[in-house]
């Protein structure tokens, strides 16, 4: 019986049997959207490289433990999500879980900002300076906060797919959504307001 | 700058995540939008929090696995292009 990946038509059986053809087509069909996802999660592209080769070599490999009870995407994404947390905490050598201890926080997310920049035109919305500093924001956010906001918003996947990606509750993981969301939200609306014709007044 | 002080407000904002996700039961989207409809404050937030979410999205749809990358990436797993054969 043919297992069929729906999404990209990916056969199952033929990628377990190591089908250099089949794992090609995978690759084809994911290579974007992981490469994007790791470089969103580190913010250099020789990182988001590396995690992206690492990814597929691991999928790959363990090809045969993926049971195909979720979609092949959200096993992919859980490697290279797991790859890159790992990676940036390699990077940081630190050796407490700082996102451990944001944990702990009431949870209160109250704007401190409250100017509608929405008006703004939408090419200035997406100039490449506000690009920059989009990407800036996404950056500062903590790494499980990021990768939750990643995973919901920029790469669509349900809240249960998150979730499962992440290893972390539903409940859990819209709290780390929202904290990341009204985060972003100050960090823009920081920069956003002072494009505001009435801040010159 | 403005503060939000309403604890109106701040259970108002609680929701907005899951109003924002089109997972808000009918009875508390009822009750968030008429908040909205009379919270200035409220709207802003509900606005630009959507319009953030949706310049990170625009942002992403631009970001591509540029062409040199992918080509090392199948190098790197022993595998053929297609894409990039016919492209040569």
């Amino acid at each position: 019986m043919n297992k069929q990946n729906h999404q990209a038509d990916i056969d199952l059986n033929a990628l377990k049997h190591k089908d250099k053809g089949e794992f090609a087509k995978l690759v084809d069909a994911h290579s974007n959207k992981i490469y994007r996802l790791a470089l969103k999660m580190l913010g250099n592209v020789q990182d988001a490289e590396d995690i992206l080769q690492e990814t597929f070599i691991k999928a790959y490999n363990n090809i045969d433990g993926f049971e195909g009870r979720s979609k092949i995407t959200t096993w992919l994404y859980r490697i290279a999500v797991n790859e890159s947390l790992m990676l940036l905490r390699k990077r940081k050598g630190v050796l407490i879980d700082i996102d451990a201890a944001i944990e702990t926080d009431d949870g209160e997310v109250m704007p401190k900002q409250i100017v509608d920049w929405c008006c703004l035109p939408e090419k200035e919305l997406m100039s490449s300076e506000s690009r920059e500093i989009i990407n800036q924001a996404i950056d500062t956010l903590s790494d499980t906060n990021r990768a939750a906001f990643l995973l919901r918003d920029v790469e669509g996947l349900s809240t249960r797919e998150a979730a499962e990606v992440l290893d972390i509750s539903e409940s859990a993981l819209k709290v780390r959504l929202l904290r990341a969301r009204m985060a972003l939200r100050e960090e823009l609306t920081a920069y956003f307001s002072y494009k505001m014709p009435s801040k010159t007044t | 700058m403005m503060h939000h002080k309403h604890t109106h407000c701040q259970e108002i904002l609680e929701h907005l995540n899951d109003y924002i996700d089109g997972n808000l039961g009918s009875a508390l989207c009822e009750h968030l939008e008429s908040h909205l409809e009379t919270c200035t404050n409220c709207q802003v937030v509900h606005s630009t929090l959507k319009k953030t979410i949706e310049l990170c999205q625009n942002d992403a749809k631009l970001t591509t696995l540029p062409p040199d990358a992918r080509r090392r990436l199948f190098a790197s797993l022993g595998l053929e292009d297609d894409v990039n054969q016919d492209r040569e």
